[in-house]
């Protein structure tokens, strides 16, 4: 296992490894002493300058222990300690080390600024339609420093599709996270799913909604000079959509004398297929687990 | 160099004697009625038997002597020329048997006069998918002191010059860009299901068998891996099933599968543990191949197979097709699943038969069966 410690002084120089050893033989230390008393920032937000106050007099040596990086500033006792923006940006359990003759620490912690930045995932990027619980959303509430956002963040949820109203679902986050959990749809087209924080701060995802199963597979069939023709109608899920090109129906024709077979691909919703067989046979199809209508054509000449 | 000489003729004389005893004692201690494919290269004894002939014919095929093979035979058409009856033995169109050599053979005579006879030769080729056993009975007929192999192959009819519209689905990948927003271009791999899984023990070992199916509206790459758990929840082996599958399955496609187990028994094992994994792939809904004339029948050795055509209705050229059928009981349960590779291209519109084996145990157990193909094609890869 290895570690390390990022350390930086009040000039931005990063410091090495001897300065960091020095800031935790500080935090060693500072158990032995409590000579100087430290006053932690009440209600300290990242992003926001903030203060320590302290007395006694002389010379001290500031470490600001934050959860990315460590800062070192040479302070005055006696004076409030000011801490920027920029090294309160990570929320966070923060510790500030000072050290004089001996050294004292107190802790504080910085809370996320106001959420600006939603994460958002949305599962499956394709469902079938009319399905119960089939698409889910997970969204994260950030700050402008990608803090997560801790504290309940309203968020709204909406679920469209093109020319249909939308469907709203509002949640608040816990710990930093909302959810929704929805039903499919009932046509095979884009659903567009849009996570939002107070209506302006917005994140949207396209969940594909595709065909069902086939419903009610119907085939059809006639004898020509090169085979057995046989073609089913329009292929349609139990809603109507029209399956995709390239869905396989599985052609099976049986006669006396044998079987034969064939894996077709559905074009322009209809699947179609030709057929060696002679005398009387009975066409059967199927897609997937899906069954069909069986057809019987006679022998012909 | 007076004493060079005699030693050079010693050498000489010794190995031609050798050789012939070679030749001599290598037939006689064979089975009897069973000829062997083997030979001291560069020798073909002389041919005054039917066996003899068709042993001499073989070996020139499989040296590749095409000008002695091809006088050794007589033809029954005369559209059949040296070139076809060539290609009828190396292949053609990158099929199978163009990188298929002819390791050896064994003939045994199944009926002879003083007239004619006739041969049954098992044929054993090394193959890129491993050794391919054929069968082939060849007639062979007295011409005065020699005999002939009768050749009475059809040579294939050429494809006529045509023009097959191919407008069926393709479909491409485009993979996303890694400075796209996390989460916003996420596509879920293919949802893919087994819906049968059967294990049975064979006289090979164990094997593990049933049916996938592709529930998705996309085209999935499959691959089925098992592993077998004893009492203990302990791992006696995991295999997958390599290339008993149709690994590209398009959408509400169905497939079998089979994973085998050699030498072991299922009466070690507790418990069998399934996995599928499909990723997403490009591929096309063409070339559509049909399964014709599919019947169970006993081969020319009395083993229970399945014949069948398969029939390219596209037109491009499948250079190697593969079989794969899976076998039903009368409950509709998974009892067989086997595969076979057809050694010819499959040119567009055109046919070519395969035969796949069914054990002999479970031959009466069968009621239905289920054949896909898998297709190879040297364009694609």
């Amino acid at each position: 296992m290895s570690w390390s410690i990022n350390i930086a002084c009040s000039d931005r120089r990063r410091l090495d490894w001897k300065t960091g050893i020095s800031a935790v033989l500080a935090l060693v230390t500072l158990t032995f002493a409590q000579d100087v008393s430290l006053r932690p920032p009440v209600g300290a937000n990242a992003g926001n300058p903030s203060a320590i106050g302290t007395n006694g007099s002389g010379s001290a040596t500031l470490y600001l222990v934050s959860p990315s990086v460590t800062v070192k500033h040479d302070i005055e006792l006696g004076q409030s300690i000011s801490l920027s923006a920029k090294e309160l940006q990570t929320s966070g359990r923060y510790i500030a080390i000072v050290c004089a003759s001996n050294c004292n620490s107190v802790s504080f912690f910085v809370a996320p600024a106001k959420p600006v930045n939603l994460m958002f995932l949305v599962h499956p990027s394709r469902a079938p339609v009319a399905q119960s619980d089939a698409v889910s959303g997970v969204a994260l509430a950030f700050d402008e420093f990608h803090n997560l956002v801790l504290s309940p963040v309203p968020v709204q949820f909406q679920l469209a599709t093109k020319g249909s109203s939308p469907i709203s679902h509002n949640a608040e986050t816990r710990d930093g996270v909302a959810w929704f959990r929805s039903s499919s749809g009932r046509s095979a087209e884009p659903l567009q799913v849009t996570a939002s924080i107070g209506g302006d701060v917005g994140t949207r995802r396209v969940v594909q909604q595709v065909a069902s199963d086939p419903c009610n597979l119907r085939i059809k069939g006639e004898r020509t000079s090169k085979g057995i023709v046989v073609e089913t109608e329009p292929v349609r899920d139990c809603s109507g959509n029209p399956v995709p090109d390239g869905t396989i129906v599985t052609f099976t024709a049986k006669n006396g004398n044998g079987t034969s077979s064939v894996d077709a691909p559905i074009k322009q919703d209809v699947a179609r297929a030709t057929i060696l067989a002679k005398g009387p046979v009975v066409i059967s199809a199927a897609s997937g687990v899906a069954m069909g209508n069986e057809v019987r054509i006679g022998g012909g000449d | 160099m007076k004493r060079t000489l005699p030693i050079i003729i010693a050498i000489v004389v010794v190995t031609v004697v050798l050789m012939f005893l070679g030749l001599t004692a290598g037939r006689s201690a064979g089975t009897v009625g069973i000829a062997a494919g083997t030979a001291l290269p560069g020798f073909s004894p002389t041919a005054s038997t039917p066996e003899q002939t068709l042993n001499n014919f073989l070996l020139d095929v499989r040296r590749r002597n095409w000008d002695r093979a091809f006088a050794s035979i007589e033809r029954t058409k005369d559209t059949l020329n040296e070139q076809t009856f060539i290609q009828e033995w190396i292949g053609s169109n990158g099929g199978l048997r163009s990188f298929s050599s002819l390791e050896g053979f064994e003939t045994r005579p199944l009926h002879a006069t003083d007239s004619d006879a006739q041969m049954r030769v098992h044929l054993h080729w090394t193959t890129p998918v491993g050794p391919v056993q054929d069968v082939r009975d060849f007639t062979l007929a007295r011409r005065g002191d020699n005999w002939k192999v009768i050749w009475d192959e059809n040579p294939k009819p050429n494809v006529p010059a045509q023009i097959v519209p191919v407008n069926y689905l393709r479909w491409d990948l485009v993979a996303g860009n890694s400075s796209d927003e996390w989460g916003s271009r996420n596509v879920d791999a293919p949802h893919v299901r087994i819906v049968s899984m059967n294990a049975v023990d064979s006289a090979e070992g164990a094997v593990v068998m049933g049916e996938v199916v592709n529930e998705d509206t996309i085209p999935a790459f499959v691959n089925v891996n098992a592993t077998l758990l004893d009492g203990s929840g302990g791992t006696i082996d995991d295999e997958s099933s390599f290339d008993k599958i149709l690994h590209v399955l398009l959408p509400k496609q169905v497939t079998p599968y089979r994973i085998d187990f050699p030498h072991l028994s299922l009466s070690k094992v507790k418990n069998v543990r399934m996995d599928i994994k499909a990723t997403l792939v490009p591929a096309s809904s063409d070339p559509v191949i049909g399964v014709m004339n599919q019947k169970i029948d006993t081969d020319a050795q009395g083993h229970p197979s399945l014949h069948g055509e398969l029939l390219n209705q596209s037109g491009e050229t499948v250079n190697i097709p593969h079989v794969i059928a899976s076998f039903y009981d009368n409950n509709g349960k998974v009892v067989w699943v086997s595969d076979g590779y057809v050694e010819k291209a499959l040119l567009p519109q055109s046919t070519e038969g395969f035969a796949l084996e069914i054990p002999q145990s479970l031959a009466g157990k069968v009621q239905n069966f289920h054949v896909v193909v898998n297709q190879y094609s040297l364009q694609r890869s």
